[in-house]
Order: structure tokens, then C-alpha cells, then sequence
């Protein structure tokens, strides 16, 4: 089988994303990887060195900037007459344009998927991640979107592909790029983090919340997060939001502070390695996934727990 | 400028989905059920566009069971002006998969001609995200997903993005598709004298054979199951042993 992975990236590098999802779509065969974009030669050079990456399709040109999904899903569909499979990470990026190469293709998409069980049938969570539902395709070709914390990232060194330039087709036009509002942030990635502390709608304001939680990332090199009802309440921006909703974690250690445990902020982190809880109510329900759990008051615990790591 | 907007009928959000023993899928039997809660939020955002004047009408579209007509009034108590329900046979359905629910909306606007689609981004039971994108693919229009913020100008549509990294703002040409997130808006509850009018409200009934889209499923599901559970460790008493067994794994060392 010969598969083509949608290559994640800002135009500077490549998202640790694309590497989980080459390592997904090498359990189905051949892995090419389609870069578009505009300017976008040294992500080529950094896509070919992924190990397991075979061949590297560069798709370049001015209305490929900023990856619209009305510019990028037409070149990658017309590059599918060639392959088996349309692999993609199921990031903002991937959902984005997926499932508009799987309607060109005219095939139904396999989104989210955890596990790869055969060349035809996957595992993908569903209602929530409450339950996971084991699924076949009947159709020839197969468009795919990978949950990519469930899978290693492939080494981004090692390999050797050869790179290709591919007609990047006329501007579609139907959409412009208008601006990105970044989120800056010295701190890791949260869907790529080794540790992520997450508070909740008990921090009570977004000073407390940043004012408490901000140091302990600090101390600790990690990531932070919220809770839904965190976010609803305008403490922490929408991207912070980790749950079925918001993002998907899995880190090492993941520590939940004032977070009550919403089934779907659980199920966005049941991936995680440890679970720690700190919460005031011994009977909330996060206390039931914790692995390590303290029950107490987070405005004397935090500062104090910042203090003596 | 007429506004089409996709319901579903899903398990109430509220509800926890159990699977069946058979494992065949989740238990729907005598399951509260109620509007996919991206839907919600897509139905209000159309009712704030013609409360704006940019909407002269609103048609709420639904593709499922007999039953679907509830989600439907729904729609319509909230604001809608009518609906179209494409009815599917019982034993399918809330199982129309999303290419053959966005072929079924392509045709609907083909004959509607609504210069603006919006959908839910995603149904909380199979969680796909996938049938804006596909409609929007067929229809050759551009797409604004994920959207936090939508504002209609002439002839275009600026639409704020949840994206990874941020907020992505797109421009796109009418028609368009807008797929809705969380935070775009909070829906209003409909009133009990809206709920009382919407019960005249137009509702059309049609087929997925009348409207000449084959709904065969092209996924077949081999099994449901549970996820494995996490078990609940232990706690400890104090932040000085907090701190001891994170550093036992390795955390701040």
C-alpha cells in the first residue's frame, strides 16, 4: 500500500504532529509525505530526513501560503490518484482539510484514529472518548486523520527521501488570509509536553489563575492548561482548553488543579501517564482517574507545592 | 439572503453513553436525546445574522428518524423560519454517515440556494468533524470551521478561527460554509410561546431516495467497546509528600 501524509508545519518547521503521523501511516505501507506551501524548501530538506519518509512531494506557490484548505485540498487529491491512503494529523491543520480531499475523492474519512488494526480497519474513539468503536472501510482509497499522542513520533533524523516538485495547480480564490493571533508562549507545546498543569474554574479569576499557576510551569518546564468552564470564564485563552473539545494531551505527568473532572476534560487526558489531582471536594469525580490525589485548598497548596519543588 | 443550518439528534450532552453488552454500539434505548450542542450554537449564530438584517430567512435541515422532527421544532422555536427533514429509516438512523449527509445538504442547497451553510463542527455521538468540510468541498465554496467569530460584510464573510496556535481569521467569498465552535455564541432558550408558534411553523418531509442520495454506510463498525478505565490511586496528606512523589517520577529533579 502507498500512503501520503499531509506534512504539518508553519512554514518555519515541522510540527512534532506530522511525525506521529508518519509513523501511523508507515503500519499501512510506503510513506511519501506533500508539503504546501510557499517558500517552503527547508521544510522539504527537514521532511526528507524523517526516518521512514520515502519520498517528498513539495507542492510551492504564493496561493499555497497559509495552507487554506480550498488551495491545498484540490493538489492533494489530484497527487491521491497515485496513492492507497491519505494520512493527516487530526490537528486544527488536518481536520481542516481532510475531510475536503476524502469528499473529492468521494471516500468517508476515518477520523481520530487510535490504532491501526489492518490496511482497512482502525480503532477511533467515539461519544466522547466513552467509548471506542472498532471500524472497516469499504472504500478503495482511504482518507485517515491520526490522534497523534497515541503514537511515537518518528526520529526527524535518519532518513534520506528524495524530493519532487508537484504541480501545485491554479489559486482557487474562494478564501484569503487574513491574520493569525499566535498565542506566544516560552513554554512547551501543550499536546507535546512531558508535564502540563491545568487549573479550573476554581482559581476564580484570570490573575489568580495565571498569578498561581505561571511560576509552578515555570518550576517545572511545563505546559499549561484549563479546564472548559476555565476557559468559559475568560481565565485562560481558548487555546489552553485541554478536553474532547479542546486538545488532546498525553503527557508524562498531568496535574489537575481545581478541575473537578467534566467527562469531557477527562477524556481529553486519560492518555496521560500519572495523573495528579489537587482539588478542595474529596468527592470529585477527577479524584476517581488521579493517579496521586490532594485534597486541600489549591491557594495554599500551589504556592506552597511551587515553593518546595 | 437565506441561511441553511444542520441539525442533528443526538444523545443529550448530559447524559453518560453506555455501551451495549453485545457490543454492537451504545444504548440509545430510552436515552434522553436533544440537539447536537454545536448545532445549537450554529442555529443561533443564523438567528443573530437576520436579527442583524444580513439573514432574510432561515431553513433548518435535519437528516435522521421520524424523531429528528423534535430536534427540528427545536430549530424552529429558537427562530427558524421552516424546516426540511430528510427522513431516514429507523434502524439507520443517526448512523448517515457524514459524505452521504453532505451529499444530501449539497442538494438541499442546490435548491435553496442559502448564501451561507452553517453546521455544527462536529456531532457529540461519532465525533467525525468532517461534514462541513465535505459540503464545502462538493459545493466548490470556501469553508470557515472551527469559527469563534463570524462577520458578514458585503460579499464576504470574516471568519475568526480556533486554530492550535491561536486565532486564524479568514475571508471568504459568498457562499460559503461556517462550522461552529464552542465559544461563538451562547444559544438562547426558545420560549414557551416560540415553542407554541413553532408548532405551525412550515416542515417539509422529504426521502434521501426523493433527494437521489444513496446512504449505503461505506465504514462498517465490527465492535464497540469500553475504554480501558484508569483505576484511582492513592492520596497522600500533604504537599510535602506531593513533592516527594513527584519527584519520584522524575518531575522537577
Amino acid at each position: 500500500m502507498s500512503v501520503l501524509v499531509l506534512v504539518e508545519h508553519d512554514g518555519k518547521s515541522i510540527k512534532d504532529s506530522t511525525l506521529a503521523t508518519v509513523t501511523a501511516a508507515a503500519k499501512l505501507g510506503e510513506v511519501h509525505a506533500l508539503i504546501a506551501g510557499s517558500n517552503v524548501g527547508s521544510i522539504a530538506e527537514q521532511a526528507a530526513k524523517i526516518a521512514g519518509v520515502a519520498k517528498v512531494h513539495v507542492a510551492d506557490a504564493p496561493h499555497l501560503d497559509h495552507q487554506l484548505a480550498e488551495e491545498v485540498a484540490p493538489v492533494a487529491a489530484r497527487l491521491m490518484e497515485g496513492y492507497d491512503a491519505f494520512v493527516a494529523p487530526a490537528s486544527t491543520f488536518g481536520k481542516n482539510i481532510a475531510p475536503r480531499v476524502a469528499a473529492l475523492l468521494d471516500v468517508m474519512q476515518l477520523s481520530d484514529i487510535l490504532s491501526v488494526e489492518g490496511p482497512d480497519t482502525f480503532t477511533r474513539p467515539i461519544y466522547a472518548g466513552n467509548a471506542i468503536a472498532t471500524v472497516k472501510s469499504n472504500d478503495a482509497k482511504k482518507v485517515i486523520t491520526v490522534r497523534t499522542t497515541v503514537f511515537d513520533k518518528a526520529a526527524a533524523d535518519g532518513g534520506s527521501a528524495s524530493v519532487e516538485q508537484v504541480d501545485a495547480g491554479q489559486p482557487a480564490g474562494l478564501s484569503r488570509f487574513v491574520s493569525l493571533d499566535a498565542s506566544e508562549s516560552e513554554r512547551p507545546e501543550l499536546t507535546s509536553a512531558k508535564v502540563v498543569i491545568s487549573g479550573g474554574r476554581a482559581f476564580g479569576s484570570a490573575e489568580q489563575f495565571h498569578g498561581l499557576l505561571d511560576p509552578l510551569a515555570d518550576k517545572l518546564g511545563a505546559a499549561v492548561g484549563a479546564s472548559r468552564a476555565a476557559v468559559d470564564a475568560g481565565y485562560a485563552p481558548n487555546d489552553y482548553q485541554v478536553g474532547q473539545t479542546g486538545k488532546i494531551v498525553a503527557p508524562d505527568v498531568y496535574i489537575a488543579i481545581g478541575i473537578s473532572g467534566a467527562i469531557q476534560h477527562l477524556a481529553g487526558i486519560k492518555d496521560a501517564k500519572t495523573i495528579v489531582a489537587i482539588n478542595k471536594d474529596e468527592d470529585a469525580p477527577v479524584f476517581q482517574v488521579a493517579d496521586i490525589g490532594l485534597v486541600g485548598d489549591l491557594f495554599k497548596i500551589v504556592p506552597e507545592l511551587t515553593q518546595k519543588l | 439572503m437565506k441561511i441553511l443550518v444542520a441539525v442533528k439528534r443526538v444523545i443529550d450532552f448530559n447524559i453518560r453513553p453506555r455501551v451495549k453488552m453485545d457490543g454492537s454500539g451504545v444504548d440509545l434505548a430510552n436515552v434522553k436525546m436533544s440537539m447536537n450542542p454545536f448545532d445549537e450554537i450554529a442555529v443561533e449564530e443564523a438567528i443573530r445574522l437576520k436579527e442583524k438584517g444580513v439573514a432574510t430567512e432561515i431553513v433548518a435541515v435535519s437528516i435522521g428518524p421520524a424523531k429528528a422532527q423534535e430536534t427540528l421544532r427545536t430549530a424552529l422555536a429558537m427562530g427558524a423560519d421552516r424546516a426540511i427533514l430528510v427522513q431516514t429509516p429507523d434502524d439507520v438512523g443517526s448512523e448517515v454517515e457524514p459524505l452521504a449527509v453532505a451529499k444530501i445538504l449539497a442538494r438541499i442547497a442546490g435548491d435553496e440556494q442559502p448564501g451561507i451553510i452553517i453546521l455544527g463542527k462536529q456531532a457529540i455521538d461519532d465525533d467525525s468533524n468532517q461534514t462541513g468540510q465535505m459540503l464545502a468541498a462538493l459545493l466548490g465554496w470556501p469553508q470557515g470551521t472551527f469559527a469563534s467569530k463570524v462577520e458578514a460584510g458585503g460579499e464576504k464573510l470574516t471568519v475568526t478561527r480556533e486554530v492550535d496556535g491561536g486565532l486564524e481569521t479568514v475571508e471568504l467569498k459568498l457562499p460559503a460554509v461556517v462550522t461552529t465552535d464552542l465559544r461563538l455564541n451562547e444559544p438562547r432558550y426558545a420560549s414557551l410561546p416560540n415553542i407554541m408558534k413553532a408548532k405551525s411553523k412550515p416542515l417539509a418531509t422529504k426521502s434521501p431516495d426523493e433527494i437521489g442520495v444513496d446512504i449505503t454506510r461505506r465504514l462498517e463498525t465490527l465492535k464497540v467497546a469500553e475504554p480501558p478505565k484508569r483505576q484511582a490511586g492513592i492520596k497522600v496528606g500533604s504537599v510535602d509528600e506531593l513533592v516527594e512523589r513527584l519527584h519520584g517520577l522524575g518531575v522537577a529533579k
